[in-house]
């Protein structure tokens, strides 16, 4: 198309270009996350997640050896040998004994301490400290070092949170209570609307278009507006603050959405085989279980993600018909938001709560993202 | 005990639940055809019709109970509790809680706030969504890219707050700063760069939005001084409401273009982007702008390959030039499907509460009616203010509610 204007390569090229730049804009602030939920406390509070994805340039502190054990008698002299890294080598750029100038010599010089003291370090880590019986006595010599330093991640953060940590940081229970308020208000309403969208698209009676109308206007009434005369019901009847009410109320708030996308995919499915099956004497409900939940699977399936993302990502209704002041039930994004409130400069906490919550939703959404699409495309578009 | 594992009671509740309502289903259909109505004995014939009458209703009920006790009721449940007094026993106090309510100036800033979002979120998500919709169309990688641009909408309003407080977070001068934002933001230096990304950059985009909004509210008002078609009266308010509200916007933007020039920025020093007020709502709105994005893009690139191709062949062998096309050959003809997802994030926008909550919980101006509401409701156990300021969102929802139900109306004859 656009070689027929002939314009194509320039364009083409500024196309790819903005594209990329739209991606990576829109991809940072998740990737900032990501990453920070691999990093400890210190590392994120000294230096930009974006740095730790390159090595960097740190300042370190070792200790040679002690000299009670390992100093060696050199003439009148004595000395340490040994190598400063024990685990991690680094590579050395500048080093020090002072913490007033840490990188006043570079690898393999030689310090000059008072009287004759001395320190010689290699860039792969061995030193030498070389002085009298005084001077090389009591506690090893201090090296500072200034060192390229590799990105260091690790599992660390989703121990603690997942496994271990204090009952404010450990985010295991709050994960299953989500899964118990998710599923059953995933699953029911799909039920329920299934069969007053079938009624609704296929079963003749008086006042049927009042009630699609009436769907679509439900469609969007504020959630807000429910709260408290539901909140009062729930704890008049005995219900009070739970799963049930908030199974019963994400069922209710997720209905109008569900008649009205499962109608609008079964008014298309075609006439002829519910006529042909009336005809070989089906039941309306046999047609229904048979033929029509078996078609309708993938609007089924829309449904079943929105919802999900829906009630695992909500707040306003858990909080609100869940969460008692025992907070045993408490829901992982309620436990985000105290987290905030209590944690608020932990961010190798907070990343990693946040990333916990957010794991599964992103998993559902990249798997199923054909049936999500469909669904925001028949939900939306007239 | 049952209860003290919520996996297992959510298991049961599940299989219960599910059980009961197919059961319900199953045999109230048997108990109305073998039972009430049954197909056998002198009456067959009339039997059938009569529980083919009653049938819809069965299959309606369980649906039809829930959307009236859980949505229809409380809407009116709400505006009489607006109208009473909890602590008065509920007496009726008339429009007490409404003048109580406009008498706060918290009410008053997060009815700003709330226009703010309105006309701010709804704008940039449609046009960045139509944006990346129309740049991705033709592209060999189009569908990955429109893949992770749409991937926060999977994403919690909270879990997008973390990623965001991370990005707006502060750390003193003296350290390295952490959050992306301020480690930008302390590379501006007031020298040529800074001019070109603070002071060109923002005029150029204000006037960009000045002349977008200008050019909507004249597709608006043209058909009034103009021989339009439609000139159905009650589209002229309609009309002359865009039209105002466009030049109160262009203005603003022109205003705010020419303000860019003379403001002092504090260069090279860090700043504490949420309390900065008035420009922190647009640091929270970021937030959901970043989610809607890829909702209005799945939507538009849809009605963008809906186009006919020969209306953009006509177009190509007039000599349009790649703007023209999309501009006067493509924006008309998905004009019905861009108002579609304008009224849908504007929904999404008057509910916002979680990311208001979770980033700054209202203080330093940020209020918007959701969270106001949130807070008289739970925090100041004032039902009757709670209520009025809910029925005031569900005041702003009902024109969209009328045009959504005037629509499905419209389609269904």
């Amino acid at each position: 198309m656009a070689s027929i204007a002939g314009k194509k390569s320039g364009l083409t090229w500024a196309v790819h270009i903005s594209v990329a730049a739209l991606v990576l804009l829109w991809l940072f602030p998740t990737v900032g996350l990501f990453v920070s939920s691999f990093r400890s406390g210190d590392q994120i509070s000294s230096s930009g997640w974006w740095a730790a994805l390159f090595p960097s340039e740190q300042n370190e502190v070792y200790r040679t050896a002690d000299p009670k054990d390992k100093r060696v008698a050199d003439g009148d002299m004595f000395v340490v040998t040994g190598n400063i890294f024990e685990s991690a080598p680094r590579d050395i750029k500048a080093w020090g004994v002072s913490s007033r100038d840490v990188a006043a010599y570079q690898p393999g010089e030689t310090a000059e301490l008072k009287d004759g003291e001395s320190v010689t370090l290699q860039a792969d880590g061995n030193y030498v400290w070389r002085g009298n019986d005084k001077q090389i006595s009591g506690r090893g010599q201090r090296i500072f070092i200034t060192a390229t330093v590799p990105p260091d991640f690790s599992l660390e953060n989703y121990t603690t949170i997942l496994f271990s940590g204090s009952g404010q940081d450990n985010m295991a229970k709050a994960f299953f209570n989500t899964l118990t308020v998710t599923i059953p208000a995933t699953i029911i309403p799909i039920v329920i609307a299934a069969f007053a969208a079938y009624a609704l698209a296929w079963m003749e009676f008086p006042g049927r278009a009042l009630l699609i109308a009436a769907v679509v206007a439900l469609l969007v009434v504020p959630l807000q507006l429910a709260l408290i005369p539901l909140l009062r019901l729930h704890l008049g009847i005995g219900i009070g603050k739970g799963y049930l009410g908030v199974w019963l109320a994400h069922t209710a708030f997720g209905m109008p959405l569900a008649i009205y996308l499962l109608r609008n995919y079964m008014v298309g499915l075609p006439r002829d085989i519910i006529e042909n099956a009336k005809v070989d004497g089906a039941t309306d409900f046999e047609i229904f279980t048979r033929i029509i939940l078996p078609l309708s699977f993938p609007a089924l399936a829309s449904f079943a993600i929105f919802q999900f993302l829906w009630t695992w990502n909500d707040l306003l209704v858990a909080k609100v018909f869940l969460i008692d002041s025992t907070g045993s039930t408490t829901v992982m994004t309620n436990q985000i938001v105290e987290l905030l409130g209590t944690r608020g400069g932990n961010w190798e906490i907070l990343a990693t709560a946040a990333f916990v919550s957010i794991a599964v939703p992103l998993a559902v959404f990249f798997l199923m993202q054909r049936y999500l699409v469909r669904g925001l495309l028949a939900g939306s578009v007239k | 005990m049952l209860t003290d594992n919520p996996a297992l009671l959510g298991l049961v509740t599940i299989v219960i639940g599910v059980g009961a309502c197919l059961g319900y289903f199953f045999f109230s259909n048997v108990v109305l055809d073998k039972v009430i109505f049954p197909a056998t004995g002198p009456n067959a014939g009339r039997n059938i019709n009569r529980a083919n009458l009653v049938r819809p209703w069965l299959f309606l009920f369980p649906a039809v109970f829930a959307l009236t006790l859980y949505l229809a009721y409380p809407v009116f449940e709400t505006l009489r509790l607006s109208l009473t007094d909890r602590s008065l026993d509920g007496a009726f106090v008339g429009f007490e809680n409404y003048r109580k309510m406009m008498a706060e100036s918290k009410f008053w800033e997060a009815v700003r706030n709330n226009m703010l979002w309105l006309i701010v979120v709804p704008a940039a998500s449609t046009a960045f969504g139509l944006l990346v919709a129309q740049l991705t169309d033709r592209i060999r990688w189009g569908n990955l890219a429109k893949s992770l641009i749409f991937m926060p909408m999977a994403i919690s309003f909270v879990g997008a707050s973390v990623i965001f407080k991370l990005i707006y977070d502060t750390r003193p001068a003296d350290q390295n700063q952490i959050g992306i934002l301020n480690a930008v933001w302390l590379k501006f230096d007031g020298g040529i760069g800074s001019v070109l990304m603070l002071q060109v950059l923002p005029t150029l985009m204000y006037l960009a939005f000045a002349a977008i909004v200008a050019y909507v509210a004249w597709l608006f008002v043209k058909d009034i001084v103009g021989k339009g078609q439609d000139r159905s009266v009650w589209l002229l308010p309609l009309r002359l409401l865009v039209g105002v509200a466009g030049v109160w916007l262009v203005w603003l933007s022109v205003s705010s273009a020419i303000g860019v020039w003379s403001a002092e920025l504090p260069h090279g020093e860090p700043q504490t982007w949420l309390t900065l007020s008035f420009w922190n709502n647009f640091f929270l709105m970021v937030v959901l702008i970043w989610i809607q994005t890829g909702f209005a893009m799945v939507i538009l690139s849809a009605a963008l390959r809906g186009i006919p191709e020969e209306t953009i062949e006509a177009a190509i062998i007039d000599g349009a030039n790649p703007f023209q096309i999309f501009f006067k050959i493509k924006v008309p003809q998905i004009m019905g499907t861009i108002v579609v997802v304008w009224t849908t994030i504007t929904l999404t926008v008057l509910k916002v509460f979680d990311i208001v909550f979770a980033m700054t919980n209202g203080q330093w101006e940020t209020q918007v009616l959701a969270n106001y509401m949130y807070d008289k409701l739970f925090r100041a156990n004032d039902w009757g203010v709670g209520s009025a300021s809910a029925i005031i969102i569900m005041l702003l929802v009902t024109p969209i509610l009328v045009w959504n139900v005037y629509n499905a109306r419209k389609e269904m004859r």
